[in-house]
C-alpha cells in the first residue's frame, strides 16, 4: 500500500469515476447553501425541469444579506429581502431544510455547519462560498464552489473535479502570550504570498496543532484560501471528536462508533509525501496587521509600512503603491500609531465563541476610544446565546461595542454594516480587498484580541502591551 | 453555452497583479438574482472612480474588447461567479494572465470564457501587444495566441476542459446522460459501508 495523504484518503474514497483526461466524478455529502450564490443554481434546475437528486444533503441559510440588528422586525422592502425570500421559497419547492433568520440554529453557514454536525470528518463538503475551506478543521474535503457547480451538486451530488498537488504547512513551537492562531495564518499567506497555495491543498500539521482548539483549527483553515488554496485540511483527533459528540447531526450509538473507528484511519500515513512543504516557528511570531490590499500585506504589530521603492519585483512595487494610495498609508509610518475610525469583531473567520472570549478578555473594565465605533457580530445564533450566558455581552456592551444578531455583516458589507469612503478599520474577517468593506473602506486585518486593543486605543495597537499593563494593575 | 472555438480582437491590457473577485465585481450588486445583464456592474468601482486615466475598459477601442490580459493571480479571493457572468456580458470571452484564482479559473469554463494561463514572458509580449491596440487572435483548436507581428505562442489547457469549452457542452447535461448509473451505484455501495455519512436534520 502506498503512504496516503489524509486528502489522498478523502479523495480516493468520494471518486464516482475517473474520467479519461485525469479529471474525476466526486461525489458530494454535503452542501451548504446560501442566498447569494444559490439563485442561479436553482433557476438553471429548474430551467432544465430537473429535481434537487438529495434533498436531505443540502442545507440553505441566509447569512450574507441579513441584517444584523431588529431581527423582530419585518425585514425592510430591498433587494437583500427579496434575496432571502427567494432562498426560502427555492428550500421550500425543492424539499431543502432551511433554517430561518430568527431560528436559534441561524448564523453564517460555516460556523453553524460544525455547531449542528452536518459537518463531519472524512465527508466532502461544498458551498457557494470560498470560505468553505473552513470546513477542513474537521478533516473534511471542504472547498468553494460557484453557482454553475451549486446547479451541479443540486442535480447529480457530484461535480467533475481534477484533484490538486499537495502542501503540508508544519506549525511548530508554541506561540507566546498575546499571539493567536489568525497571527499563525497570517504569517504564513505572508510568507507564501496570496497566490502560494493556488493549486495545492493544505495540510496543516505539526506540534502547534495538538494544542490548537477546533475553533482555533477553524480560523486556520478559513484563509487557506488567502493563500489561494481552496482546500485547508487538519487530520481529525481527540479534540474534533470530542468537538463533534452529541452534535445534533453527528452520528450516534453504534453509528457513531462506525465513525469514529473510520475517522482514525483519514491522519496521513507517516512516508506520505507531499509536493510542498512548508514549516513555521510560531513560537518567533508577533501579532500581526495587514497594511495594504491583499492578506498578504500584514507584519508584526511593531513594524513600519513597507517601502515600495525598496521592492524589487515591478509588479509587486506597482501593487504595493497601489494598495498604500488606497490605505491612505505612507512608507515608514509606524503600524501602531495609525488610527481607526471603526471595529469589527465577527465573521467566520472570528466569530466563534473563542474569539468573543479573547476580545472580551481584552475589554474587561476598559472602554473604547471615543473616536471608535465598535461593533460584535457573533457568528450564529448559538455562539451570541452561549457569550450571553458566560456574560461576553456585558462586557462588550459596558466597553462600548454594539452587540448584534448572527451573519455576515461588515466581512463583506452586503447590508447595512459596512464602512463609509475613507474609514479606517481594525477588523477580524479574511479580506482587506479594496471596497470589500463598503467603497473606498480601509480595512486592517488582526485577531480578535488585536481588534479590542486598537478599539480601546483608537489605534492600532499591540495587545501585549494592553496585556502587561492589566497585569500590573 | 455558445462554443467557443477563435476569437480575434482587440485585448484590452490591466497590468495588474491579484486582481480580486471583489474589485471584479463588488459585493453589494451580489444582490441580484440574476446571471444577465450583469456587465453594468463589472469593475464598477474602477470604472467610476473618476481618478486619472479613465479605467482600461472605458477607453476605445478597448470598450470593445473581447480578450482581457490581466496580471498574475487574476480572479483571486470570493468564488463569486457573478465575476465570470459580468466578464462575459461585458463580451470578454478570453482571459490571459500568468495564474488565476482557482474558483474564477474552473467558473470560466461553465460560462464559454477562456482562461489562458502563461509564463510571465509570453505573457509580457501579450500584454505589450495589447497596449497597441491592435487585434490580437486567439485560437482554441491550435491552442494558440496569434500577435499582431504573427508570433504565435502555444498555450496549455486540459483537454477535457478544451473539448468542453468547443462543443459548448454542459456540463450538467453530459453527468445526466452518462453517469447516473455509476452515481447510483456508489450511493448504494456506500450506504452498505457508511450508512452515518447520511445527513439527518431533527
Amino acid at each position: 500500500m502506498p503512504a496516503l495523504t489524509l486528502y489522498d484518503k478523502i479523495w480516493s474514497d468520494h471518486v464516482v469515476k475517473p474520467y479519461s483526461d485525469g479529471a474525476a466524478l466526486l461525489y458530494i455529502d454535503r452542501h451548504l447553501v446560501q442566498e447569494v450564490s444559490s439563485p442561479q443554481a436553482f433557476a438553471g434546475l429548474d430551467a432544465r425541469g430537473v429535481k434537487t437528486r438529495r434533498p436531505e444533503a443540502h442545507l440553505a441559510v441566509a447569512d450574507h444579506a441579513v441584517p444584523t440588528k431588529d431581527r423582530d422586525r419585518p425585514l425592510p422592502d430591498s433587494l437583500a429581502a427579496r434575496q432571502v425570500r427567494r432562498l426560502v421559497e427555492n428550500a421550500r419547492d425543492h424539499a431543502i431544510a432551511y433554517i430561518p433568520m430568527r431560528d436559534a440554529r441561524h448564523g453564517i453557514v460555516h460556523v453553524i455547519g460544525p455547531e449542528l454536525g452536518f459537518t463531519l470528518p472524512g465527508a466532502t463538503i461544498v458551498c457557494g462560498d470560498s470560505h468553505t475551506c473552513t470546513h477542513g478543521a474537521f478533516g473534511a474535503l471542504a472547498f468553494g464552489i460557484g453557482s454553475s457547480e451549486c446547479e451541479c451538486v443540486l442535480a447529480t451530488q457530484t461535480l467533475k473535479q481534477r484533484k490538486q498537488k499537495r502542501m503540508r504547512v508544519l506549525l511548530e513551537g508554541q506561540p507566546a502570550a498575546g499571539v493567536g492562531v489568525k497571527d499563525m495564518i497570517l504569517a504564513l499567506i505572508a510568507r507564501i504570498g496570496v497566490g502560494g497555495g493556488v493549486g495545492y491543498a493544505i495540510e496543516y500539521a505539526g506540534g502547534a496543532i495538538a494544542n490548537l482548539s477546533m475553533e482555533a483549527r477553524m480560523t486556520l483553515c478559513n484563509m487557506s484560501i488567502e493563500a489561494g488554496s481552496r482546500v485547508g485540511l487538519v487530520a481529525p483527533d481527540e479534540t474534533t471528536f470530542a468537538w463533534l459528540a452529541g452534535r445534533p447531526m453527528a452520528p450516534a450509538g453504534a453509528d457513531w462508533e462506525a465513525a469514529m473507528a473510520y475517522w482514525k484511519t483519514l491522519p496521513t500515513d507517516p512516508d506520505a509525501v507531499f509536493d510542498r512543504e512548508v514549516s513555521l516557528n510560531v513560537g518567533a511570531l508577533a501579532p500581526r496587521v495587514t497594511w495594504g490590499t491583499t492578506p498578504e500585506d500584514n507584519l508584526p504589530i511593531d513594524g513600519v509600512v513597507p517601502d515600495p521603492d525598496r521592492e524589487p519585483d515591478p509588479d509587486r512595487r506597482a501593487r504595493m503603491q497601489r494598495s498604500l494610495r488606497y490605505m491612505g498609508l505612507k512608507p515608514g509610518a509606524r503600524l501602531n500609531e495609525v488610527p481607526i475610525d471603526r471595529v469589527f469583531i465577527g465573521s467566520c473567520t472570528n466569530g466563534r465563541l473563542e474569539d468573543l472570549r479573547q476580545a472580551a478578555a481584552i475589554l474587561v473594565g476598559r472602554r473604547v476610544a471615543p473616536n471608535v465605533a465598535a461593533i460584535v457580530v457573533p457568528g450564529s445564533a448559538t455562539v451570541r446565546l452561549q457569550a450571553e450566558a458566560e456574560g461576553l455581552d456585558r462586557v462588550f456592551r459596558a466597553a462600548g461595542f454594539e452587540w448584534r444578531d448572527s451573519g455576515c455583516s461588515m466581512c463583506v458589507a452586503m447590508n447595512d454594516d459596512r464602512l463609509q469612503s475613507g474609514e479606517r478599520c481594525a477588523s477580524t474577517s479574511n479580506r482587506n480587498f479594496e471596497g470589500r468593506q463598503g467603497p473606498n473602506g480601509r480595512t486592517h486585518l488582526m485577531s480578535p484580541a488585536m481588534a479590542a486593543a486598537a478599539a480601546i486605543s483608537g489605534k492600532l495597537a499591540d495587545v501585549r502591551a494592553l496585556e502587561s499593563r492589566r497585569s500590573m494593575a | 453555452m455558445t462554443p467557443f472555438t477563435r476569437v480575434v480582437s482587440v485585448a484590452a491590457p490591466l497590468p495588474e497583479t491579484d486582481i480580486d473577485t471583489d474589485i471584479i465585481f463588488p459585493a453589494r450588486f451580489l444582490l441580484l438574482l440574476d446571471r444577465r445583464g450583469l456587465g453594468a456592474h463589472l469593475f464598477h468601482e474602477r470604472r467610476r472612480d473618476g481618478v486619472g486615466a479613465r479605467f482600461v475598459l472605458d477607453r476605445p477601442p478597448f470598450d470593445r474588447a473581447q480578450i482581457l490580459v490581466a496580471g498574475r493571480n487574476f480572479g483571486c479571493g470570493s468564488s463569486r461567479e457573478h465575476a465570470v457572468w459580468a466578464l462575459a456580458d461585458f463580451g470578454v470571452r478570453v482571459v490571459v494572465a500568468p495564474s488565476f484564482g482557482e474558483i474564477f479559473y474552473a467558473n470560466c469554463f461553465r460560462n464559454g470564457v477562456l482562461p489562458v494561463r502563461l509564463e510571465a514572458a509570453p505573457h509580457g509580449r501579450i500584454m505589450t501587444a495589447a497596449e497597441t491596440g491592435a487585434p490580437i487572435e486567439i485560437d482554441l483548436g491550435s491552442q494558440t495566441v496569434r500577435l499582431p507581428d504573427g508570433e504565435d505562442i502555444p498555450f496549455e489547457i486540459e483537454p477535457g476542459r478544451r473539448r468542453d469549452l468547443m462543443l459548448g457542452r454542459d456540463e450538467i447535461d453530459a453527468i445526466l446522460a452518462d453517469d447516473i448509473g455509476d452515481i447510483r451505484d456508489y450511493e448504494s455501495r456506500r450506504r452498505a459501508t457508511r450508512a452515518w455519512l447520511d445527513p439527518r436534520l431533527k
